[in-house]
């Protein structure tokens, strides 16, 4: 049974780095609740619809420049050439300008989804992208419900593009380009925490203004830009359907299950290869 | 297909008294007739997929599929990978049965169904680096320079690398047998239990898994498709996908490789077939109950009157619900043809469960839906092809359908 032996000693050692693994994941995301995030306030109410922004994202990325506001749909997508977009709305109260990029989850799904950690949720609150460690299995976009990262497949080096909250300002004690530059202070660069506060002031001191919602709050389980408006976010186009916690606690059952499955499955199958290991001349005749 | 069946074929002796190389340059040559009927159709579709391919990695991943920045997995990932590896669940089933429950009775189907699930995983794991956008960093997760654990795509990864592993260790027997490398064959085939095992338990997580990858989308899956139990629905389907596969290339092979198979074999192969298409059934009623169950607890009555719901009611009612009947009447009515007939639309239903899960499902209410280019088309055919080509030159060269040289017995 020598080599038999050798094998269980090999499952051991993997059942015992799966182990490991599993107890690391733990507390990656345990830790994120205790960091200070930044992040931006969006206001609906302020926006003017100058798209300003969109210049000033392009600027900051070295993205192709933006067309002229008489020769684009009132409503855009973010791609891979724009990491942000601001889109016109005519809503229940008349005319509503809404800026869309990627939202800076807390617990961002997009990074639980990446398998060789180059989508990062840094410290500070920006998901960044790492493009040495980027295989582009395009995961991340699958699992994103904001549908952020895009891609780039007229490339043969492609690169996954999306907003990264100007990181690289940021490192250098900078504003990101767009709260930097907004003309009208619709855009506010703060801790997230504050700009919560700050969102709730706004609401409490012009009555009937805002709508009762701070749209990522709790949203997706809660992201780095927050957006406040005088008309429901549904007339916005933003998903007002996504569940209130984290998209990463979905597979969390899943990946808890790997350790046990590792200890346990082996071992029954060893057991029932031990019991029946004598039947074998029996088996022959009977019918199953 | 001509193959000598007499012990003095290569591998069953010493190469003939040839060195090793002489004897590996020896069966690289093609056996048998080159013009066949499959090969007039293989060879273009091959070569033009080669194209394909080149103009991919030439021009990017956009240059020949219709994926979007909406739909970012397509018919590659749907079918190749997701669909190939459930019908590849053959092997870790049947290893099951033969190893760990010793049913002696379904030996004789192991190394052909092992082989073709090491070759489903090599391709369709292969077909993946196509998908990739930046192929050459697929290292990473595996040389640990960052890993990211926690990710499902993370431990599907692995697992497909170790699963290789271990089919490749339970299939090494028969490549020793054609080598005619009598010590190695001992040792390899001293590490089957061990291989087996750690097989069987990798693919109960990655089937599950390549099910738990779609976990995240919930709001982009229909949910008549989405609930949280897609893992075990994914587990559970494998086992009669694979099987199903297995009945189905093993009608095949019988006829193909007809001289191949000795005369016991031939026999053994019905009451095999019967077995399997008892599991089958078992397996799928296990699977459509669990369905049920999901579908009642989801509370979608409302869904059912919609196209999607047809959708739904024809995958469920006629192609897992009729195919287990069919295989319960042939099973009790001794009708093999029922069996084949039960088995083919079971494969056809996995598919078409898979696809809509993964593709179909996938954001079904988009404006503009997506649907493969026919490139995507043509290199899904061309490694499927490829994959044949190497599965037939396995099966010309190495014992997997015939019998082991009469060496292996003596030294046992």
């Amino acid at each position: 049974m020598g080599i038999n032996r050798r094998g269980f000693m090999k499952l051991l050692g993997v059942t015992g780095v799966t182990l490991a693994i599993g107890r690391d994941a733990v507390a990656t995301t345990g830790k994120t609740n205790e960091v200070e995030f930044y992040g931006i306030l969006y206001d609906a109410a302020r926006c003017k619809g100058c798209r300003g922004c969109e210049y000033d994202c392009e600027e900051a990325h070295g993205l192709p420049e933006p067309l002229p506001t008489n020769k684009i749909p009132a409503i855009r997508q973010t791609d891979e050439t724009c990491n942000t977009v601001v889109n016109r709305y005519k809503t229940s109260k008349g005319e509503v300008f809404i800026k869309r990029q990627c939202m800076h989850c807390n617990e961002p799904a997009c990074v639980a989804a990446c398998l060789t950690k180059a989508m990062h949720k840094t410290k500070m609150g920006p998901v960044t992208w790492d493009g040495d460690k980027c295989m582009g299995c395009r995961y991340c976009m699958v699992s994103c419900p904001f549908d952020s990262p895009k891609f780039e497949y007229h490339s043969p080096n492609p690169k996954i593009q999306k907003c990264d909250m100007c990181f690289e300002r940021l490192k250098t004690g900078e504003m990101p380009a767009c709260a930097f530059n907004c003309p009208n202070e619709a855009l506010l660069y703060g801790k997230r925490r504050d700009l919560i506060r700050e969102a709730r002031r706004r609401m409490y001191e012009k009555p009937g203004l805002y709508t009762d919602h701070i749209y990522g709050e709790h949203d997706a389980g809660g992201t780095g830009w927050l957006y406040i408006s005088p008309v429901p976010f549904e007339e916005l186009g933003l998903k007002t359907t996504l569940q209130q916690s984290s998209y990463p606690a979905l597979t969390k059952g899943f990946l808890y299950s790997v350790p046990s499955v590792f200890v346990l499955v082996p071992a029954l199958l060893l057991g029932i290869h031990q019991a029946t290991k004598n039947n074998g001349s029996r088996d022959e005749n009977s019918d199953e | 297909m001509k193959t000598a069946m007499s012990n003095n074929s290569p591998g069953a002796t010493d190469h003939d008294g040839k060195s090793i190389w002489k004897f590996l340059l020896s069966e690289m040559k093609p056996k048998g007739k080159f013009i066949t009927p499959f090969n007039i159709i293989s060879i273009p579709v091959m070569l033009l997929g080669l194209a394909l391919i080149v103009i991919r990695f030439w021009k990017g991943i956009g240059a020949i599929t219709n994926l979007t920045q909406e739909i970012p997995w397509g018919l590659w990932i749907g079918f190749d990978v997701v669909t190939g590896v459930a019908f590849a669940g053959g092997a870790y089933v049947l290893t099951f049965m033969v190893y760990i429950l010793n049913m002696r009775k379904y030996h004789s189907i192991v190394r052909v169904t092992v082989l073709n699930g090491f070759l489903a995983y090599l391709f369709y794991a292969g077909a993946l680096l196509l998908d990739l956008g930046r192929p050459w960093h697929v290292i990473n997760p595996i040389i640990g320079n960052s890993f990211g654990t926690s990710s499902v795509l993370f431990l599907v990864a692995w697992h497909f690398l170790l699963y290789m592993i271990a089919e490749l260790i339970e299939f090494s027997p028969a490549v020793a047998e054609w080598l005619g490398a009598r010590k190695a064959r001992k040792i390899l085939s001293g590490m089957t239990i061990a291989a087996v095992i750690f097989g069987i338990t990798l693919s109960t997580l990655h089937q599950s898994g390549l099910g738990a990858l779609y976990l995240m989308a919930k709001d982009k899956i229909h949910p008549l498709w989405y609930s949280e139990f897609i893992p075990v629905m994914f587990l559970v389907s494998s086992i009669f996908a694979g099987l199903s596969m297995v009945i189905f290339e093993g009608s095949i092979s019988e006829k193909v490789f007809f001289k191949q198979i000795s005369e016991k074999n031939h026999q053994a192969q019905k009451s095999i077939i019967h077995g399997l298409a008892k599991i089958c059934a078992g397996a799928m009623f296990a699977y459509f109950f669990l369905q049920l169950l999901v579908f009642i607890h989801g509370q979608h009555w409302s869904l059912l009157n919609t196209p999607m719901g047809f959708w739904y009611l024809l995958e469920m009612l006629g192609f897992v619900l009729l195919p287990m009947l069919l295989f319960i009447v042939s099973y009790r009515t001794h009708n093999l043809t029922l069996i084949k007939i039960a088995a083919i639309i079971t494969m056809l239903g996995v598919i078409l469960n898979r696809l809509n899960v993964t593709v179909i499902g996938f954001k079904w209410d988009m404006a503009i839906r997506y649907v493969p280019s026919w490139m995507e088309f043509v290199v899904t055919l061309a490694v499927i092809f490829t994959e044949i080509w190497i599965f037939r030159w396995v099966i010309n060269r190495m014992p997997v359908l015939r019998d082991s040289p009469t060496w292996v017995n003596e030294n046992m």
